[in-house]
């Protein structure tokens, strides 16, 4: 079947897509864009985690047909800076596996509360694995990057 | 040194264009699939390809008849087949492989051939192993280890006795077993793989694909974590006999279910201890008898004995010692490198122990442990003394004098049951804990554990810049940092490139025993001081290179490095850290070890008892690690090896049944979550061991030792059961059995 799906604002399409196909494997293995990682395809692990309209969603979890018509952001897309930013400069990155969902579920988080206490960041990312850090400094990253933001706004 | 710069990899890694070995693509490739037995152990009669191979879009379908050269891999011996020939010794052993245009069609075209089994029965626990009917040439035990030293029928007034259990746990690490194999015009091959040490990859590949060494070439592909789970072959070998066989590049990657069968695990362990001590607490005897389940393959068990053996009474001073320890074959899962390696288990029985043993001395478990530990000079069993700083008693009273977190919030996040709203706060009891534990960093029993660097000097558009070129596997770790940093010290500039890990230059042994900082942070310091030397001796009076230029003995500058360098110098160095010795096979005496290296944790824990329900509040942890080369690394090393640690305290079992792992996925193999991991307090040490670079010490492995027996300890004392397998599971709070 033929996708037409835009990705990072763009409009892109996948043909020859066989209906079994997530919209993880379309996004990496059709369309050049393997940033989002695939480490549990059942939705366990987060590292998959895109934007598809405005709901964070574990892209294994979408078959391609259902992305038709839609709107996707991956790791790859514009406006993830501060928070790709924090992660890097916190140290949150080790093996890096983990880092494309955890950075896009945190800008989803602090998109939606710009200020979040230590239990609402953990709530929050529950739902994304990461074995190297003990997730210490993803939660500086995500500290970090509130922050930051906070501070931003104050100046505005 | 001593600073935490940007990691070089971290800005491709945040933006997802870092290339992880999953992540590779080449033109016309094909996707591999692995056919693996569903039995623990069978004979197989048949095997039927013919229709794997009818399906359109399979290119290749290859059995063990295919194997070019020789169908036998393994680390330390080889016993494994690239492909199962007659018989099959665990549940998921490869029998064939399937390369197709699709993963999907590949996977089918697995699930298409055809293999009659005559089912045998399995040998699934190790300790039946000794009298069961040998799996392998040369009967079931790989390797026991003794360690004798002092009065063999020492006596001590306090005797506690002890037998714990450890699970089987996963590395679990993110980024699944992946690599892409390409063929090479001179008939050879170029694979991209995640790996943890290229070049005995590169050995044992060759060997089976009948290729000489040169013919294959390893490169680095990004690797999504490794833990230990890497230091074995998993696809490479397939990958690289179907490209051969089909001409065209192919990949491989693993799903999470297969990866649980794609890799070595933990060893599961049972340990039966004896303490001897006197009244008041100081030790005078410890007998144990480890037994470590290997699996089917041998894999790096008989290394792991020995780290179990070596370091089986922890960081105590223990005049008289009898240990056996075993490491047997099963038809279980093969077991072999986590984190840790050996020492993971011994240090939840010792430390059981000696919390047993402070109960019954009437002391607190810090006292105990004070009393009781080694120090720079003391000797450890295999009559080996520890010549640099051992600050174990140091580590415990930081981590003891943490001030306490305060009660839980109001608020069921922090709470044992967290949302699922399990209690309001009746029936949780707060529990405190302590754990220390030792490692050995780096190989031992006299391997040759050395590392290769090549570094180069040289002006770039009349830039000097350093070019660091090792085979030495980033593993998420932070190697590459610490690399670079290395070179801009020890050259005094400031762009240093660190090339990607390939087989074109001498291996670097493995990421792995804590110590690619060690031997190839001293390979690469030895590279550039050999540039150094070079640089300086055609300066008069040049003594050093600072800040781009070079300097006088006190740092005076004598000329820019710009003007110096006329043309690149390079040096290639094999460095090695100081020489071991071999165990004495009947006594376990010798010099094995490199270097220790000891942390010591505090948890804090929640228990709801009624439900049996843990919420682990706080870990602190204190380690030594002689020089910080870059702290935010060493913290991330002790946070994220704390986790691996408290993973295998509440959670992380592969649960084997009759042979048959029953919970390959992320939905029933937990690990731990950002829910699950309290806030932790680390404080580092930075006692210099003069033997090594730096003075730095292994950072990786401690922190999942000793993790571990302080949760458990704490989840102990909140709720008065004994506790002795890790990792405790509800029932075994809830029951109260006498066992448990």
């Amino acid at each position: 079947m033929r996708v037409r799906v835009e990705v990072n604002g763009e409009q892109r399409v996948a043909d020859d897509v066989w209906e079994g196909e997530s919209l993880l494997y379309v996004l990496r293995e059709r369309l050049g864009l393997p940033g989002s990682k695939n480490a549990c395809e059942q939705g366990e692990c987060g590292s998959c985690t895109v934007y598809l309209d405005d709901v964070a969603v574990c892209a294994c979890l979408v078959a391609a047909g259902q992305a038709e018509g839609r709107r996707v952001r991956t790791i790859e897309g514009d406006g993830l800076e501060e928070v790709q930013q924090a992660f890097l400069e916190t140290g949150a990155v080790q093996c890096g596996f983990c880092t494309p969902g955890l950075i896009v579920a945190a800008h989803d988080l602090l998109r939606r509360d710009p200020a979040p206490a230590d239990p609402d960041i953990r709530e929050a990312l529950a739902g994304n694995l990461c074995r190297c850090t003990g997730y210490e400094k993803i939660m500086d990253a995500v500290r970090l990057a509130a922050s930051r933001a906070k501070g931003r706004a104050a100046c505005d | 040194m001593g600073t935490s710069p940007l990691r070089p990899d971290g800005v491709l890694k945040v933006r997802g264009e870092f290339a992880y070995s999953s992540d590779l693509w080449a033109d016309g490739m094909l996707w591999g699939a692995t056919v693996r037995s569903p039995h623990p152990h069978a004979r197989i009669v048949r095997v039927d390809i013919t229709a794997a191979l009818k399906l359109a879009g399979v290119s290749a379908v290859l059995t063990h008849e295919d194997v070019p050269g020789r169908n036998r891999y393994g680390l330390e011996h080889a016993d494994q087949p690239v492909l199962a020939e007659d018989v099959v010794r665990y549940q998921g052993e490869p029998i064939a492989v399937v390369a197709a245009d699709h993963p999907e069609t590949a996977r089918r075209a697995a699930a298409l051939v055809e293999v009659a089994y005559e089912v045998l029965t399995p040998v699934t626990d190790a300790e039946a192993a000794f009298t069961a009917p040998a799996l392998h040439e040369g009967g079931n035990v790989l390797r026991h280890v003794p360690i004798r030293r002092g009065d063999e029928s020492a006596t001590a007034p306090v005797v506690v006795v002890g037998e714990y259990t450890v699970g089987m746990q996963d590395q679990a690490f993110l980024g699944p077993e992946s690599g892409l194999a390409v063929p090479a015009d001179d008939g050879g091959v170029d694979l991209y793989v995640a790996t943890q040490w290229l070049h005995v990859d590169r050995a044992q590949v060759a060997r089976s694909l009948g290729l000489p060494e040169e013919k294959v070439r390893i490169t680095l592909g990004g690797v999504g974590g490794a833990f230990g789970a890497r230091e074995d072959l998993s696809m490479q070998v397939h990958a690289s006999m179907l490209a051969l066989r089909t001409g065209k590049p192919v990949k491989m990657v693993y799903g999470r279910e297969e990866s649980f069968f794609g890799h070595v695990h933990r060893h599961p362990a049972r340990l039966r201890y004896e303490h001897g001590a006197t009244e008041d607490g100081r030790l005078v005897y410890v007998r144990a008898r480890i037994v470590l389940d290997g699996g089917a393959y041998a894999s790096s068990t008989t290394a792991v004995v020995a780290n179990a053996a070596t370091l089986g009474v922890g960081p105590y001073e223990v005049p008289n010692v009898h240990i056996d320890a075993y490491g047997m074959y099963t038809n279980n899962p093969p077991c072999g490198a986590m984190r840790g390696f050996g020492a993971v288990q011994a240090c939840f029985a010792y430390e059981s122990q000696m919390d047993r043993l402070a109960e019954r001395i009437g002391v607190d478990p810090v006292e105990i442990r004070l009393r009781n530990a080694v120090r720079e000079g003391s000797t450890m069993p295999t009559g080996q003394v520890i010549d640099s700083p051992a600050p174990v008693a140091r580590l415990l009273t930081i981590v003891r004098d943490r001030p306490m977190p305060p009660p839980a919030a109001d608020d069921p996040r922090e709470r044992p049951g967290g949302v699922a709203n399990t209690t309001r706060g009746e029936g949780v009891v707060r529990g405190v804990g302590y754990g220390v534990g030792v490692k050995n960093v780096g190989f031992s029993e006299g391997f040759d554990d050395y590392s290769t660097a090549r570094v180069r000097l040289e002006l770039i558009q009349g830039e000097p810049v350093a070019t660091v070129h090792t085979a030495a596997a980033e593993v998420g770790q932070g190697l590459v940092t610490v690399q670079a940093q290395i070179a801009r010290t020890e050259l005094g500039v400031r762009q240093v490139t660190v090339v990607p890990a390939d087989t074109s230059v001498g291996s670097a042994g493995s990421s792995s025993a804590s110590r690619q900082t060690y031997v190839t942070g001293g390979a690469v310091r030895a590279a550039c001081a050999a540039v150094r030397a070079d640089v300086l001796a055609s300066v008069p009076g040049g003594a050093g290179l600072h800040g781009g230029k070079v300097t006088t003995v006190d740092g005076e500058p004598l000329a820019d490095l710009a003007d110096v360098l006329t043309g690149p110098v390079e040096h290639t160095v094999e460095w090695r850290h100081r020489p071991t010795k071999p165990l004495d096979p009947v006594t376990g005496q010798g010099d094995a070890h490199v270097q220790y290296a000891f942390a010591a944790h505090r948890a804090v824990v929640d228990v709801d008892t009624e439900l049996g329900l843990v919420r682990v509040v706080e870990l602190a942890c204190a380690q030594d690690v002689g020089k910080a080369l870059n702290p935010q690394a060493v913290e991330g090393q002790i946070h994220g090896g704390s986790a691996q640690g408290l993973g295998l305290a509440v959670m992380e079992e592969i649960q084997v049944v009759d042979g048959q792992v029953r919970n390959p996925s992320f939905t029933d193999y937990l690990i731990p979550t950002i829910l699950d991991m309290p806030p932790m307090a680390v404080d580092i040490l930075e006692l210099a061991d003069p033997a090594a670079p730096y003075g730095l010490r292994g950072v990786g492995e401690p922190p999942t030792i000793s993790a571990t027996p302080a949760i458990i300890a704490a989840i102990r004392a909140a709720t008065g059961v004994a506790l002795t397998h890790a990792p405790v599971r509800p029932d075994h709070i809830v029951t109260m059995s006498d066992d448990q």
